[in-house]
């Protein structure tokens, strides 16, 4: 098979290139740490409560350490729970101090959801019998909007929160 | 010199039942399209209790299934007829495919309309749509697998009559593309067959959800080379001709195709990269897998501007792009696939960021995806097969394109030019912004970042605006197309010769065993342990849900 010289040196150019970027997301993936959220647990989805993280009364914002906290998340259609405040009241917003270290802990009770943090990188899907993870340090101040990105039936838009970084 | 049969007339009913179909799915598509975008401006309410979730399954189901799948079976009927000729026994098998493919297709529609199937084309588990929606998607697929074995005996037949010959280039690329499809449809029948419909019944109580998902996937990539690769037989077989040039080389054509028949189905997880359960080990490697192909594309990419650049040479322009002026830019049958591969560069380096294993989240089911599948499947693609169209239509029913109708082709080329630019362009900037796809209109309760999305929402609105404009403007010409008298004489279908008369295509290129061998090894490399891994380590399965999606 003949091949033009132009030819040769396009296509090493094209696989050289994709070599170095193939690699570059190799050593981020495997020697940076940054996989795609990707977490193995499992649990029942009819029973989600049996599991730690998902006792109703440990759902939302803990602070486990000096600028360290976990969320637990509950997803359902059309609803994250993020449990109750002192008072008793639904928690729709969370706040957190900026520089924190989160983990974000979520799972689904019914169908599959989706989990974002708009204008953050915390994106995952969220799907029955599985929990899904994501630690994240939230350094920019501001209002982000949790929200499912994956449809979840009618009232799929509906289904939102908000995190409040300070 | 290519031999070249002549389509018969029978033959030409069979393919333009194909068109009708798709060119009426555009129609209906495209109005669903327009609505969407119509609603998420924050503007417009939907009338007589139609759901938003309801438009966008049509939408999803009419355009990315039925336009795509009947247009390129049709299209690819008319290239094994061109190359090697179609029996009377192939041709009644080949309606026996397309009357079960329309059964299936009718039978979906009917539960969508009714609302019984809110599920958008992807259908995941354990949302729980009608079981007929679900058996309507399987008949469809299995009327599609009879015209991969009509188009399968086509060719083997011709080799029989013809032993010891080169394949046409043609019907070569028509068996790689419907070998994908056959290899990958696998996946998706497997889920709907074994698991869907099961359920759905009521015959099993629960689903594997994550299995569901990887089969779907497994399908759901190798897809969307199966639309593209319709194209790119045009660009490498048809376009040199148009253009007054020649096929740069067959042997590289062969090559890109085999290429992706190797690579384009053991990709899947680069769609679930978020998804928790997978091992991030595998979704790496079916991550490196998915950018093999884009060395298939390179090679298509230098071909097609070699190609473009020998014509113009050999029509005697000079200097380093004296060629480009040679290029018939006032003819559509160029000018449509042309802008087509332009649109293919930005969509291309779109989907390597799409793919790309960690920056993947930043995209993830944002509108961003919508705004990438709309340059490649809704530009690339379309503009292709808008461009194929202009001379196969009058070539199967013994009209001419006109040059009014080559104008109008014209306009519609840019018309479609202007709004895929701001409604495609406006998806990208909001998704980075983390606007989320698949979405009825939402304040989110009144967020910042809800509010700043809503601008590039309406710039959606205009642009599918303009692009139903387009629509309208391509429908009116098919139908001139199809059956309005035109001056005597009928159009040519555009056959290109080869340019490299060595005729040095390696004869390995046409092992079968070989290359199905290789793309099956391939295929069990990338998923023989994670989805075993998947199965021993799954978590109870989940019961349908019906509410969720107002099917109760």
């Amino acid at each position: 098979m003949h091949l033009h010289k132009y030819e040769k040196i396009w296509i090493a150019f094209g696989t050289g290139s994709l070599l170095v970027f193939l690699t570059i997301l190799g050593i981020g993936a495997f020697y940076q740490g940054t996989q795609p959220p990707s977490c193995l647990v499992t649990l029942d989805p009819a029973n989600v409560q049996a599991h730690e993280s998902f006792k109703e009364e440990n759902l939302g914002l803990h602070q486990v350490g000096e600028n360290e906290y976990v969320v637990n998340v509950l997803a359902t259609a059309f609803n994250y729970d993020l449990g109750k405040d002192a008072e008793g009241n639904t928690v729709r917003k969370i706040r957190i101090p900026a520089g924190s270290k989160v983990t974000f802990q979520a799972t689904t009770s019914d169908v599959v959801h989706g989990f974002q943090l708009a204008g953050t990188n915390v994106n995952m899907m969220l799907e029955p019998g599985y929990i899904s993870d994501y630690v994240t340090t939230l350094n920019t101040p501001g209002e982000y909007t949790l929200l499912c990105n994956e449809y979840c039936g009618l009232g799929h838009h509906l289904m939102m929160a908000v995190v409040e970084v300070y | 010199m290519i031999k070249k049969l002549d389509i018969s007339k029978p033959e030409a009913r069979l393919i333009m039942s194909f068109m009708y179909v798709a060119f009426a799915s555009l129609l209906i598509g495209g109005l669903m399209g327009l609505l969407q975008t119509l609603v998420r401006s924050g503007t417009f309410k939907l009338p007589f209790g139609i759901g938003y979730y309801q438009i966008l399954t049509v939408h999803g189901v009419i355009l990315g299934l039925v336009l795509t799948t009947f247009f390129i079976i049709g299209f690819q009927y008319a290239l094994m007829s061109k190359s090697v000729g179609m029996s009377n026994g192939q041709r009644k098998l080949a309606w026996v495919g397309y009357w079960i493919m329309m059964i299936g297709t009718v039978l979906a529609a009917t539960m969508i309309l009714l609302g019984k199937a809110n599920v958008l084309y992807t259908f995941y588990a354990p949302l729980q749509a009608h079981p007929l929606y679900y058996i309507g998607l399987a008949l469809f697929v299995v009327g599609t697998w009879i015209a991969c074995f009509v188009n399968f005996h086509q060719l083997a037949k011709w080799k029989k009559q013809n032993p010891g010959e080169k394949s046409p280039l043609m019907a070569f690329m028509v068996v790689i593309n419907m070998l994908i499809w056959f290899i990958s449809t696998l996946g998706v029948a497997t889920t709907v067959l074994f698991q869907f419909i099961p359920w759905s019944l009521g015959m099993v109580d629960e689903i594997n959800v994550l299995v569901s998902r990887t089969l779907f996937w497994y399908f759901g990539h190798p897809l969307v080379y199966f639309w593209l690769l319709p194209a790119y037989m045009a660009w490498y077989t048809i376009i040199p001709k148009i253009i007054g040039g020649k096929i740069f080389s067959d042997a590289l054509a062969r090559l890109s195709f085999l290429l992706f028949l190797l690579f384009s189905i053991p990709v899947g997880f680069h769609h679930q990269l978020t998804e928790p359960g997978i091992d991030p080990f595998w979704k790496y490697i079916q991550v490196v897998l998915t950018f093999a192909v884009a060395i298939p594309s390179l090679l298509t990419a230098f071909s097609m501007f070699a190609t473009f650049e020998m014509a113009g040479r050999a029509k005697g322009y000079s200097g380093l792009f004296g060629w480009f002026k040679a290029l018939p830019w006032k003819d559509v049958r160029f000018l449509a696939p042309f802008i087509g591969m332009a649109a293919f560069i930005p969509g291309g380096a779109g989907g390597l960021i799409n793919a790309s294993n960690q920056l993947n989240g930043v995209i993830h089911n944002t509108i961003w995806v919508t705004g990438h599948f709309h340059l490649t499947v809704a530009t690339t693609v379309m503009l292709t097969f808008f461009g194929i169209s202009y001379w196969l239509i009058p070539h199967l029913t013994g009209k001419k394109l006109t040059p009014q109708l080559n104008r109008l082709g014209i306009i519609q080329t840019i018309i479609w030019t202007v709004g895929m630019t701001i409604m495609s362009g406006a998806m990208h900037i909001a998704g980075l912004l983390g606007a989320p796809r698949r979405s009825d209109y939402s304040v989110y309760g009144g967020t910042e970042q809800a509010q700043e999305w809503i601008g590039y929402q309406i710039a959606q609105a205009i642009g599918g605006t303009i692009l139903f404009i387009g629509i309208l403007l391509m429908f009116y010409i098919f139908i001139k197309l199809a059956f309005n008298s035109s001056p005597e004489g009928v159009e040519e279908f555009p056959v290109a010769e080869y340019g490299d008369h060595d005729g040095a295509t390696p004869k390995v290129f046409e092992n079968w065993r070989l290359w199905i061998g290789i793309a099956v090894v391939l295929i069990l490399f990338a998923y023989t342990i994670p989805l075993i891994d998947i199965i021993q380590n799954s978590p109870p399965g989940s019961p349908g849900f019906k509410w969720p999606i107002g099917n109760s």
